[in-house]
């Protein structure tokens, strides 16, 4: 079987079992659904997703190791997975091959040329990077001043390369001499004179290009949702996500820029692909010209999926290892092999040193500039609500990748993409809107927390999550506090009966509970003319029929004392009936004053026992700006923002 | 710039094929924009009103006095006695009959809590169903927390697979607008209508619990669960609300599983401590009567609850259960 075939093979299957992971990622008990499914093994595979975590946190979570693997066996092979794994990678090879379908070769040699802007796709990798390790920079920065043994050497050289700039050998030597002195005064400065920690903050940001997070957020939360809307077979309502145009965008964008340039975004933008990259140089086996018996055809570069010169000096970092070269040579002159190749190999990144520095340094200042704002601090939103489990939110949103994954398992589709509320950096992450979705978060589950690939949610348990069991202590997990709105509450603003919030709070006993207030309604005083044990006639006022007869009004007679209350059964026009138990032992006189008042419950929120699920604003029949509304206030993830004592 | 006509010469032919064309043209648009032409605007709810539904009676004739009270710790037993009691199910399934059953599916939480339809309880009454000749026993509810993880948490969606009935979720296209003869608040309001096609018996499972909006929750609050739409907003008028339900919704017949009833923090419960051991099973065909019984249960009367009265008032059954002269039975 020809290699491309088997390459073919790869991909296909790698993006089947992609999109069978994407399918199974939801609750319920039928074997398509997630029961054991490693549904996240692609974010566990890509070692951009373990570098930056490793970076920001100083650990390896979990499933994160699988990364190791590929690493070992992109160092072995090159960049295969980009070629022969990458689900997004595929729909790339897919779409690009359709748009240089039928075009002349001489058009596609001119496509698949090595391009100087393939050099992009590194300084946005190291971008990334460099912003997720301001603080780790800052640490090993500080480490070698308290280190007595690398702060004496470092002192001798510095002792040394000082005496040889000032007594100058050559003179371009001496210009370095200067840069260094320079760069480690600098540096000097940044050590002691600022507490860099104070500073220098570092957030993941990678998961916002990296192809594995990018294509698991647009399928689950675009593409499945479009495609189940007319089925339903997924999912019983439709799912929302809000801004999901933008994620769609960015997808469509990416792949629809392969009609333009085959593998655009592999070759241009990728983070991931770009990180193989600079492995790929230490790489044992690599594609390569075997002797100088090539006639310059070029026919290799027809197909070349990385548009990487196989048949002059080879870029390796931007090889793919698609193989079409090995499969168009006429002449069996490229080979994949341990030897270099013949016509030369350029083996690093083709990067700028200015680029270089400028990427790098912009991606450790941008973090703290970012935080400049207050909005990780005291100017906290009120309205980002994350789901259970959470961590604080600077040790979230070192680990969230934006992957949605804990979006696309909610059962009732309260977890959503975050847009710019939670500030630049938390574009995408997880947060609770409770007007959306069936339900608010459901009190008796933990699936986002557990299906978080990097830990941003802790797996709880849904004793921790409750309360119960051994954590009866420490009380449920809050993720805010519902406020009723006075102003816009039925009961309280409109003289309306409702509790539907109280009702459907799922905390036993409740968080919501109501206290009884009898307001006289409108036009309520008004004068008895006669009166029987069971009904009296009024004058004056016309009443509407039946509009007191609903069960919750009540007549108070004015000088009868303040608890005693006769529940309305009946209105006419002009008579008001009550209801046997509340007879009148004692005819009121003609010309008694009495009162129609309606009995309200009020809705109160209980501090301690509300824990945010937000079920009573998803509930609240105030359906646009609703009465009762979550926010983030007594999040149990911090202690800053409680309000218990 | 180069013109066709410096190619070749109009002749006439071409010129009477591209007039035709463009005189077609300007026809057909002409025409399209008469035939589209409208002089008022949108015409508001209109189309809704054609589609709207309507709910049959699915009462059996000659049984709507019927009730029976099983003292019982058993929900198996407890229904199969009651029904027995009342002449067996095949006195209201026939074969060949289609059959729906109402659940409360409201709230996605465990079944020993109490909050929902007992699995065990709709089992058996899916499978005397089909014993006594069924064609079909299908299951649903709209509840308030999501759908599929009510269905799936609650344990009625395996009961009713696993017992031989089909669960109906409530799926958008399945409702459509209602409006209650005479009523005041069920007005072209979307109910889950689409289960109901084809039904020719509908039978009613509820738990007793409390609701401290309403006062109590049991077999005519029940029928909420097939509303769409904002229903919340009729708390507002909770008690008209129910009577209204009673006389929509006229089942074949109702249950009420009082063996453990839900005395405090209803309707969701969520504590064992909310439950008390009441015994009590009703099976009835006159939902008055049994919610009227179940107050009781609760520790109520029909006073505390006037959503009852009003029902009674309203010609939807009777409030005053004794008057049935209900069987009474004891389960072991």
């Amino acid at each position: 079987m020809k290699i491309v075939i088997v390459r073919r093979i790869s991909q296909v299957f790698f993006f089947v079992v992609f999109l069978w992971f994407c399918i199974v990622s939801s609750l319920g008990t039928e074997w398509w659904r997630l029961r054991g499914w490693p549904v996240n093994w692609f974010l566990q595979l890509d070692p951009l997703v373990a570098l930056g975590t490793v970076l920001t946190t100083g650990t390896l979570y979990s499933g994160l190791s699988w990364a190791l693997a590929v690493l070992v066996l992109t160092v072995l092979f090159g960049r295969f997975f980009c070629g022969w794994v990458c689900p997004f990678g595929s729909i790339h090879h897919f779409v690009g091959y359709l748009g240089r379908r039928g075009k002349p070769l001489s058009r596609s040699l001119e496509l698949n040329r090595p391009h100087a802007g393939q050099a992009v796709k590194y300084y946005v990798l190291l971008f990334l990077l460099c912003a997720a390790s301001g603080v780790l920079a800052a640490r090993i920065l500080r480490l070698v001043f308290d280190t007595p043994p690398i702060f004496l050497a470092l002192a001798a050289v510095t002792i040394v390369a000082a005496v040889l700039t000032v007594r100058g050998l050559r003179s371009n030597r001496r210009k370095a001499y200067g840069i260094f002195l320079l760069m480690l005064g600098f540096w000097t400065a940044a050590a002691f004179v600022i507490p860099l920690e104070q500073v220098i903050r570092s957030s993941l940001q990678s998961g916002l290009l990296d192809p594995i997070p990018l294509v698991y957020r647009s399928v689950n939360l675009v593409l499945l949702p479009l495609l189940d809307s007319s089925t339903r077979t997924l999912f019983v309502g439709q799912r929302y996500y809000e801004g999901a145009w933008l994620i769609g965008a960015v997808f469509l964008v990416a792949v629809l820029l392969n009609l333009k340039t085959p593998r655009f975004y592999c070759r241009y933008v990728c983070p991931l692909g770009a990180l193989y990259g600079v492995l790929a140089r230490l790489s044992l086996w690599k594609i390569g010209r075997v002797a100088d018996e090539c006639t310059n055809c070029r026919l290799c570069e027809a197909n070349c999926e990385g548009a990487c010169e196989p048949a002059g000096r080879i870029r390796v970092p931007e090889c793919v290892l698609c193989m079409n070269c090995l499969d168009e040579c006429r002449h069996d002159v490229i080979a994949y092999r341990t030897a270099p190749s013949a016509s030369g190999e350029v083996l690093v990144p083709d990067m700028s040193r200015r680029g270089f520095v400028l990427a790098g340094v912009s991606g450790l200042a941008v973090i703290p500039l970012v935080r400049l704002g207050g909005g990780m601090s005291h100017s906290w939103n009120p309205e980002v609500i994350r789901p259970p489990g959470a961590l604080s939110e600077a040790d979230f949103i070192a680990r969230c990748l934006k992957c949605g994954q804990c979006m696309r398992v909610c059962p009732t589709n309260v977890v959503q993409p975050c847009g710019l509320q939670a500030g630049l950096e938390g574009l995408w992450t997880p947060v609770l809107d409770f007007r959306i979705g069936t339900s608010g978060c459901q009190y008796n589950c933990t699936a986002c927390s557990h299906v978080c690939p990097t830990a941003a949610l802790r797996p709880i348990s849904l004793d921790e999550k409750l309360g119960r069991g051994g954590f009866a202590g420490k009380g449920p997990i809050r993720i805010g506090t519902a406020f009723v709105d006075h102003g816009r509450c039925l009961p309280w603003a409109m003289d309306k009966p409702c509790i539907v919030c109280q009702e459907n709070c799922p905390v036993s006993p409740k968080a919501i509970f109501v206290r009884e207030h009898f307001a006289t309604v409108r036009d309520g005083v008004v004068e008895v003319k006669s009166a029987e044990p069971l009904s009296i006639r009024i004058g004056g006022t016309v009443l509407k029929p039946g509009r007191y007869a609903a069960g919750d009004h009540y007549l108070k007679v004015s000088s009868e004392p303040e608890h005693q209350r006769r529940r309305i059964v009946a209105n006419g026009e002009y008579t008001v009936s009550l209801s046997p138990e509340h007879r009148f032992a004692e005819l009121p006189a003609a010309g008694t004053r009495v009162e129609i008042q309606v009995r309200l419950q009020r809705p109160q929120v209980d501090l301690e026992r509300c824990t945010g699920c937000g079920v009573c604003e998803h509930e609240c029949p105030v359906t646009g700006r609703r009465a009762i509304r979550v926010t983030a206030e007594n999040e149990s993830r911090t202690r800053k923002k409680s309000l218990l004592l | 710039m180069k013109r066709d006509s410096d190619e070749k010469e109009l002749n006439r032919r071409d010129f009477l094929v591209r007039s035709a064309r463009a005189g077609g043209f300007i026809a057909a648009a002409g025409l399209l924009g008469y035939r589209l032409h409208d002089d008022t605007g949108a015409r508001g709810l209109s189309s809704d009103e054609e589609r709207q539904a309507v709910l049959a009676d699915y009462s059996v004739p000659g049984t709507s006095r019927k009730m029976s009270i099983v003292t019982g710790q058993d929900r198996v037993t407890s229904v199969r006695l009651g029904l027995e009691a009342m002449g067996g199910i095949e006195s209201f399934i026939k074969r060949g009959d289609k059959v729906l059953i109402k659940v409360n599916a409201a709230f996605a939480t465990a079944p020993a809590l109490s909050a929902t339809t007992d699995p065990r309880l709709l089992s058996e009454v899916v499978r005397l169903c089909l014993k006594a000749g069924a064609s079909e026993v299908a299951v649903t509810d709209n509840p308030i927390n999501d759908p599929q993880s009510c269905f799936a948490l609650t344990g009625i969606g395996e009961a009713a697979r696993s017992s031989g009935a089909k669960v109906i979720y409530p799926k958008q296209t399945f409702f459509r607008p209602v409006t209650l003869p005479g009523g005041n608040l069920i007005r072209k309001w979307p109910v889950l209508v689409t289960p109901f096609e084809g039904v020719g018996k509908v039978i009613g499972m509820a738990p007793v619990k409390d609701h401290h909006r309403s006062g109590a929750s049991m077999t005519m609050k029940n029928w909420y669960g097939l509303f769409g739409g904002r229903r919340n907003i009729f708390h507002q008028n909770i008690h008209e609300f129910i009577m209204e339900l009673a006389m929509l919704v006229k089942p074949t017949l109702v249950i009420l599983d009082g063996i453990t009833a839900m005395m405090t923090n209803g309707p969701t419960g969520g504590s064992l401590a909310d439950l008390k051991q009441t015994n009590t099973l009703v099976v009835g065909t006159d939902q008055v009567a049994v919610d009227a019984f179940g107050a009781t249960l609760l520790g109520k009367s029909v006073h505390d609850l006037p959503y009852i009265m009003k029902a009674e008032a309203a010609g939807a059954g009777t409030a005053d259960f004794e008057s049935l002269g209900p069987a009474r039975v004891t389960a072991g």
